[in-house]
């Protein structure tokens, strides 16, 4: 049986944090869920890993949470983007595609 | 920010685990929460969703550990249970904690208050601005066998307008003056200084102003300043004192400045400063007996320094005229030549010497106490060898029973660096107490925070070193076999105990060395005290006395003076004999000059001499012995006969016997007549009982043609008073009426015993040696102690099986000497190798010993044969317990 592999390519999990909270503010199961929708499915978050590196971007700066009451009245802790995230983001988005189109010329680069 | 955020955040986590806890619980809970319902819009029942979130998100006490481990502060709570463990299991063995604490504590402490002491004299700078940049302008002259000269006028006016490596030069002397105008006349210390010698120390006035350039200038009106403590004593810190006008030798001055509180001239105390109002144009050749500061340029060495001092010197030699009578030839022949040394190293001296050896000395007991420690350590940790094996075996990283371990040893090195600093600062105080008042820099010492620093990191270090053995022994990857032997139920093997009696063995070796270097320190100060000083210094009194120009003008008057004052001396009741010299060593420095004997032909310049001015009586007032000849009479000291006396030594010298000097004919200035050589005089330690004997030559107190000078007589003398009432308060007030009967207007100066100068030059050596007494008792208490408790151990752990044996049937004197004859072994190892050590070690010991052998058999083998007896003794006292031993009870026990 051949699965599909769903795991986040590592390293990218803070950049995909970052720039879905860049859209609204969201919980850590809204951003999970937004990762998937988004990706059409070919990512799928690891809660533990999700939360931890909530927790971390938090302490980082790059994050602020809150503990907010969500529309269907339950308790949960709501991230925004602070503005150092927003710079983070926008580095690592920089450095990402510059990473991308230099794999991508490698891999097309013809014998 | 984000540091800012970090650190916040990770303390608020540590000052309130539960609440962080909490919500992290919560935003687990809650994202399941969530995600169970985004399940159930999809469909699923509610149970359904919820195993199905489960099933995804994993097992949430694992997420929520993985979250939690995120921080540093996880990282300090680890510590902070590690720490609080080990707390708890000191606190539950207080016997175990407060031996290994105390032991600590006095071995810390003791290292610590000698360790103030050498940073508060030796490592401190100077309390000057910049004071890696002073120099002291220090000289030699090797052409006269002379290695220490000071500075002089001549030297500092070539130097200020020649030389390249300073920024700026000061010249200082400091004079007894008197001060009159007030309800008594008294005399006081003063310091004559150049006007910019404070400005190049970086002080400042505390009050009005510091001497000008032009305060400095010959002629200009007369200005003093005031240092702060002598303001406070005498004018009670008033400000108005600025221009008040006080009248010093004669001459009234204004007051313009109070120097601040802090202000300290190297080891100096005087009471005000004048301006030196040195005079160009009347400077020639000689006229040391100046002190020289300098400051040199930043970037410029020493060795730079010294080099444009010795270019210098030939110019100074041929831009200043030659004192009348002499020569540039002869100051040539001099071959004076830079000697320059930080200013630091004037005032520390050799000091230095013997406080890092009492600073290594401490260091032994200190590593000595460490040993005792290990041991107790060992003994407890073999005591839970089962429990840690079995930990081991549970699946415990060795590392992590290391840690614990290291963990309380290091806590047991704190507490022992805390109690440590305590009690250094009690033993500060009574060190300061003891300590020789020539001590340099004495009220600079004190625990400050360098004094803390080092503690600590010994407290750190020691815990360290301690707790690193049993962790060797017992923490080390091949713990499990050790639960296979039981350990409880076996006799103690030969093997268990090799590291105990290792420590036993290096403990009393060290002792050994340090019993060995204090009995030297005895043997030095039992040397001392039996050398003969040549003068007697029981029961006799010294005080000084000027006469200055301005009281008495004519050079008989003064002299007839000085003999009213000695005839009224001796007329007092309880005075058997006064005497006058000049020189009362080594509170004053002694004149110098080259003495020539005139039936000697010389090369080049003779070396200098000691000359002093005595009187009829001195001699028996001293108790110094004449060997040959006659001493003055005041039939020669009134006609002014050309007549001399000499040391035994110089007689030896210069011709071999000390009766043949009778006769001969001497001088201390080519220019002058001869001098009879009338007596010959026995030697005299003035120096200090532990330095040779200065050779000298006696003049009498009224002379003419002397230095070029047609008539002259000696202003200031000492006389010397021998009474059994020396040292007693009722003879001071006699003798002030003795001399005020005569002349009101002359203070007494410096009374003091001769006992006190004699026991001041035996007070270094008798503080080493307090020191290191002290050191090598604690060593040897420590050391004991040591062999008692492995023995006391041993004891303990053989119980079984000395019930078995007592219930076969061996005697009991039997068993007691098998304990004996370990500790007795132990301590003979010890013993053997502590005497190699000593042969190595006491060698550092050398400058400080006088007339003893650093390898003194007899010492040695005191100190050996005291060491293995009361090891002995040491060992026997827990034998007693195994003798009483029931072998019912014994064999029950297990």
């Amino acid at each position: 049986m051949d699965e599909a592999n769903t795991d986040v390519i590592q390293g990218t999990l803070d950049m995909l944090i970052l720039k879905t909270l860049s859209l609204e503010p969201l919980h850590g199961f809204g951003i999970a869920r937004r990762i998937e929708q988004i990706s059409q499915g070919v990512f799928k978050i690891n809660p533990g890993s999700l939360l931890t590196a909530l927790q971390r971007l938090e302490r980082g700066g790059w994050l602020d949470a809150e503990w907010r009451v969500t529309e269907n009245s339950r308790r949960a802790k709501v991230y925004k983007l602070t503005r150092a995230g927003k710079k983070q983001l926008e580095n690592q988005t920089a450095d990402w595609s510059r990473r991308v189109s230099a794999i991508s010329r490698l891999l097309k680069a013809e014998v | 920010m984000s540091i800012w955020r970090q650190l916040t955040r990770g303390l608020r986590a540590l000052t309130n685990r539960r609440a962080a806890d909490q919500s992290i619980a919560d935003e687990v809970e809650s994202y399941l929460e969530q995600a169970a319902e985004a399940l159930e819009a999809n469909g699923l029942s509610p149970d359904e969703a919820r195993r199905a979130v489960r099933l995804h998100l994993g097992n949430a006490t694992t997420v929520r550990e993985q979250m939690r481990s995120y921080g540093w502060e996880n990282l300090i709570s680890a510590r902070a249970s590690d720490v609080r463990y080990a707390a708890r299991r000191l606190r539950h063995n207080p016997g175990f904690t407060v031996a290994c604490v105390l032991t600590l504590a006095v071995a810390i402490g003791a290292n610590s208050a000698i360790f103030s002491v050498l940073n508060g004299i030796v490592l401190k700078p100077l309390p000057y601005r910049q004071a890696d940049e002073l120099i002291e302008l220090h000289h030699t002259a090797p052409g006269v066998h002379f290695p220490d000269v000071v500075s002089a006028p001549f030297l500092y006016f070539t130097y200020r307008q020649q030389g390249r490596s300073f920024q700026n030069i000061g010249l200082a002397t400091s004079e007894l003056r008197t001060l009159t105008g007030f309800s008594q006349p008294e005399e006081a210390q003063c310091l004559d200084v150049t006007a910019g010698l404070l400005p190049m120390l970086g002080v400042e006035p505390e009050v009005g102003r510091w001497f000008s350039e032009k305060d400095d200038v010959p002629g200009s009106p007369p200005t003093m300043v005031l240092t702060h403590g002598w303001w406070r004593a005498r004018f009670g810190g008033n400000r108005s004192v600025i221009g008040r006008r006080i009248v010093v030798d004669g001459v009234s001055r204004t007051v313009i400045g109070v120097m601040p509180a802090h202000f300290q001239f190297l080891d100096q105390n005087p009471a005000f400063l004048h301006p030196l109002q040195l005079d160009r144009n009347k400077a020639f050749l000689g006229q040391f007996g100046y002190f020289g500061i300098a400051r040199l340029k930043p970037g410029v060495t020493i060795e730079q320094a010294s080099a444009d001092i010795a270019r210098m010197i030939p110019i100074a030699l041929h831009s200043f005229p030659p004192p009348p009578g002499l020569t540039v030839k002869v100051f040539e022949d001099v071959r004076l030549a830079p000697r320059l040394r930080y200013l630091k190293q004037t005032l520390v001296g050799d000091i230095g010497k013997t406080l890092w050896v009492l600073m290594g000395t401490l260091g032994v007991v200190l590593l000595i106490a460490c040993a005792n420690v290990a041991n107790l350590l060992l003994v407890r940790a073999e005591g839970r060898q089962h429990e840690l094996a079995i930990r081991a075996a549970l699946g415990a990283n060795w590392s992590d029973i290391a840690r614990e371990l290291l963990t309380e040893s290091i806590m047991l090195g704190l507490l022992g660096g805390a109690f440590g600093l305590g009690l250094a600062y009690g033993a500060l105080r009574l060190l300061l107490a003891i300590a020789p008042a020539n001590l340099p820099r004495l009220h600079e010492i004190s625990i400050d925070p360098v004094v803390v620093l080092f503690t600590f990191t010994t407290a750190l270090i020691t815990g360290v070193v301690f707790g690193l053995i049993p962790i060797v022994k017992y923490a080390g990857p091949g713990i499990i076999p050790a639960l296979r032997g039981g350990g409880r139920t076996s006799s103690q093997t030969r093997q268990q105990y090799r590291a105990n009696s290792a420590l036993v063995v290096v403990q009393v070796a060290l002792a050994l060395v340090l019993l060995v270097g204090s009995c030297l320190m005895i043997r030095t100060f039992q040397m001392l005290r039996r050398v003969d000083p040549g003068f007697d210094p029981k029961d006799a009194l010294t005080m000084r006395i000027t006469i200055p120009e301005t009281a008495v003008k004519d050079p008989e008057a003064v002299m007839r003076l000085q003999q009213g004052i000695l005839e009224n001396i001796r007329a007092l009741p309880g005075v058997t004999s006064v005497g006058i010299t000049t020189v009362v060593p080594p509170e004053e420095s002694p004149d110098s000059r080259q003495v020539y004997a005139r039936d000697k032909i010389y090369r080049s310049v003779p070396p200098l001499r000691r000359l002093k001015f005595i009187s009829p009586g001195l001699l028996a007032s001293m108790r110094n012995r004449l060997i040959a000849g006659r001493e003055f009479s005041w039939t020669d000291t009134y006609q002014r006969r050309p007549v001399a006396m000499v040391s035994e030594n110089l007689a030896r010298e210069l011709w071999d016997d000390p009766r043949r000097a009778i006769g001969k004919q001497i001088n201390a200035n080519p220019k002058d007549p001869w001098r009879e050589v009338i007596g010959v005089v026995k030697d005299e330690r003035e120096d200090g009982v532990q330095l040779e004997a200065p050779a000298v030559a006696y003049y009498p107190l009224l002379m003419n043609d002397f230095d070029g000078q047609e008539f002259g007589v000696v202003r200031t003398v000492s006389y010397i008073v021998r009474s059994k009432r020396a040292g007693s308060r009722s003879l001071v007030s006699d003798l002030r009426q003795a001399v005020w009967s005569l002349n009101a207007a002359l203070p007494l100066g410096n009374v003091r015993t001769l006992n006190e100068i004699y026991d001041k030059s035996l007070a270094r050596t008798s503080f080493t040696l307090v020191m290191l007494g002290i050191a090598g008792a604690m060593a040897l208490l420590i050391g004991l102690v040591g062999i008692y408790g492995v023995i006391a151990y041993s004891v303990s752990r053989r119980y079984r099986e000395i019930g078995i044996r007592v219930a076969l049937g061996a005697r009991r004197r039997e068993l007691a000497r098998l304990f004996v004859a370990h500790g007795f072994v132990l301590a003979l190892i010890g013993v053997a190798c502590g005497l190699v050590g000593s042969v190595a070690l006491t060698r550092v010991l050398v400058p400080l010993l006088f007339d003893v052998n650093p390898l003194d058999p007899l010492t040695y083998a005191a100190v050996s044969l005291g060491l293995l007896i009361t090891s002995i003794v040491a060992s026997y006292i827990p034998t007693l317990r195994a003798l009483g031993v029931d072998p019912i009870d014994a064999l029950r026990a297990e």
